[in-house]
């Protein structure tokens, strides 16, 4: 596949899936219905269309791509290529200070963004002192390792928080941690893409520095870029982005690391390019899992994870199949 | 002077003896000087110490006049080109991107390749013998294109110090000769290069000066001749030698097989 044929393809895909969002749901709306609403206040499908499904929809497209954009980026940093955001014990940490604001019932709505943030810089940190244990400098492999430990404990300690909790905190917890799209507003657009704007544009301004790092700690330092820094920008900058994610709609894994994969397949490593690439189909991928788990039984919708999941452990088996072969 | 460091040492933790002690070195522009000793004699940590990479216990390293601690990684990388020994490909690119990553440091973070970056480019490739492989996926070349890649993308640095750590160890006789005579060309257009390398014959051969590395201290530093002799060369690589002269002049080790 060709570098020109890219952008069209990937807007082509990003407008589709958008479109897709907006006509299937508990109601069908045809695409003229759609487009009624959009342009008109008093249309019948305004109030599902402008209220409920265009939030929605722009809400997971932010979400997805940032996702995405984070694995790609914690790929290029701990220089493993199963590395995502989810791996790597950020949401985990997310997980445990959103479930226990829960559960203490602490509910205004900035509260849980920031528990969750709190919660996400702290499993990174954890993660981060844990794989300097040998000499100073970080051991891309041990942070992995340090991540998958960092998983389990928090894992551990939600099922603790959880199994204290009353009923009703535990199946609001339970529904939160199993990701979805539901409490899409217009304000959570604002609040995410006010925490998102900086770390993407913090990662977007360094995407030519991470393809040096993925060549290792003393090329990328010959080639001009300082490593020990960048990797410290770096992890914040994701670590934003997943605390963001995980506090808008619970954990939702594999985005991050099934898109990277998918468009270094089709047009190379290179991060100027993999980034907005993988934003647009990270985007897109999450605006259609989304849409499956709200028209596929409805009136119940399916956690997003869920399908998020379901959708990309057999292509994730797959790509492992092929980098093995 | 491009490089100069006076009384180097390092000291790895938990280590008895300093990996390198007491060496000095002075290197001018077009100078060729290669690094040989034995295996574990501390070449690459002195490459290391020369480049910053590594904390020094004692000494001090002063590149273009200025002291190296003041350098940052960007400033170094438009000044001094490094091939290291290993290195890893995470990501495959193709040959030209790899290469192209050698101009990083002249960007700014979001600007294309200009048309004189391209030109850099090509030429680097050109000069390092890649240009026909600029198409190819870096996980798909030998031993040997990889090392040449790796020159090219140091040179699309345009360094005045070139820094190369055994550079031609997976090669064949072909290329490794074509990386001396680079490397012997570009030090006639005025760059330094710092070369270690296993191969005493051609460094005896190509290099201006030859510095001979033992347990961490310099042996002996000078024109090839000097260094090269056989008494000293038998001590420091323990194993007897013969010394001929090639018809340039040239010193060249021959080790002997046991009873000659």
């Amino acid at each position: 596949m060709t570098g020109t044929s890219r952008w069209p393809l990937l807007l082509t895909v990003a407008l589709l899936a958008i479109v897709t969002g907006l006509v299937f749901g508990a109601v069908r709306l045809p695409p003229a219905a759609v487009w009624a609403a959009l342009t008109d206040a008093g249309a019948a499908g305004a109030p599902i269309v402008r209220g409920l499904r265009l939030p929605r929809v722009l809400l997971g497209f932010l979400v997805g791509g940032s996702l995405a954009v984070s694995g790609a980026v914690l790929q290029a940093l701990i220089r493993n290529p199963l590395a995502d955001p989810y791996l790597l014990g950020i949401s985990g940490g997310a997980a445990i200070a959103a479930v226990l604001v829960i559960a203490l019932g602490a509910g205004a709505a900035w509260v849980l963004p920031l528990a969750a943030f709190a919660g996400a810089m702290a499993a990174l940190l954890l993660v981060y002192r844990l794989s300097l244990v040998q000499g100073r400098r970080l051991d891309p492999h041990i942070l992995l390792l340090a991540g998958v430990v960092v998983s389990a404990f928090t894992g551990a300690l939600v099922s603790a928080v959880l199994t204290l909790s009353p009923a009703a905190q535990l199946r609001n917890a339970f529904l939160w941690m199993l990701g979805g799209l539901g409490g899409a507003s217009w304000q959570a657009v604002g609040i995410f893409a006010a925490y998102a704007v900086v770390p993407l544009a913090v990662l977007a301004l360094r995407a030519r520095a991470f393809d040096l790092l993925a060549l290792g700690d003393d090329t990328a330092r010959h080639l001009g870029v300082e490593p020990a820094a960048l990797r410290r920008t770096a992890y914040v900058a994701t670590g934003c982005l997943t605390a963001a994610a995980v506090a808008t709609c619970g954990m939702i894994g594999f985005v991050g690391l099934v898109v990277p994969h998918a468009i270094r397949r089709l047009w190379g490593p290179l991060h100027v390019t993999l980034l907005p690439s993988a934003f647009l189909l990270g985007g897109s991928f999450l605006v259609l899992a989304d849409t499956v788990a709200r028209a596929i039984a409805p009136p119940i919708e399916l956690p997003v994870g869920v399908v998020t999941s379901l959708v990309g452990v057999p292509l994730f088996a797959m790509l492992l199949r092929r980098t093995l072969r | 002077m491009i490089l100069s460091a006076r009384e180097l040492a390092v000291q790895y933790p938990r280590a008895a003896t300093p990996a390198i002690a007491g060496v000095s070195l002075d290197l001018a522009g077009g100078e060729l000087v290669a690094i040989v000793g034995p295996n574990g004699s501390g070449k690459t940590t002195l490459l290391r110490a020369l480049l910053g990479t590594l904390p020094l216990a004692a000494g001090a390293v002063t590149l273009l006049d200025r002291p190296l601690a003041g350098w940052t990684s960007a400033e170094l990388a438009r000044v001094v080109g490094v091939v290291t020994q290993r290195e890893e490909s995470l990501f495959p690119l193709t040959v030209e991107e790899t290469v192209s990553l050698g101009r990083y440091a002249f960007l700014r973070p979001l600007a294309p390749l200009g048309e004189a970056d391209r030109r850099i480019v090509a030429d680097a490739m050109a000069r390092a013998d890649v240009a026909q492989l600029a198409a190819r996926p870096t996980d798909q070349l030998s031993g040997g294109e990889w090392q040449r890649v790796r020159m090219a993308r140091a040179l699309a640095q345009q360094p005045r110090l070139l820094v190369l750590d055994e550079p031609t160890a997976s090669l064949d006789v072909r290329h490794e000769m074509e990386v001396f005579e680079l490397v012997r060309r570009l030090a006639g257009q005025g760059i330094a290069t710092i070369l270690v390398s296993h191969h005493l014959n051609l460094a005896a051969r190509y290099a201006d000066r030859v510095l001979l590395l033992h347990q961490g201290r310099v042996v002996a530093d000078g024109p090839p001749a000097t260094v090269l002799t056989g008494p000293t060369v038998t001590r420091v690589f323990e194993w007897p030698v013969a010394i001929t002269t090639w018809c340039d002049g040239a010193p060249q080790v021959v080790p002997l097989k046991p009873g000659e």
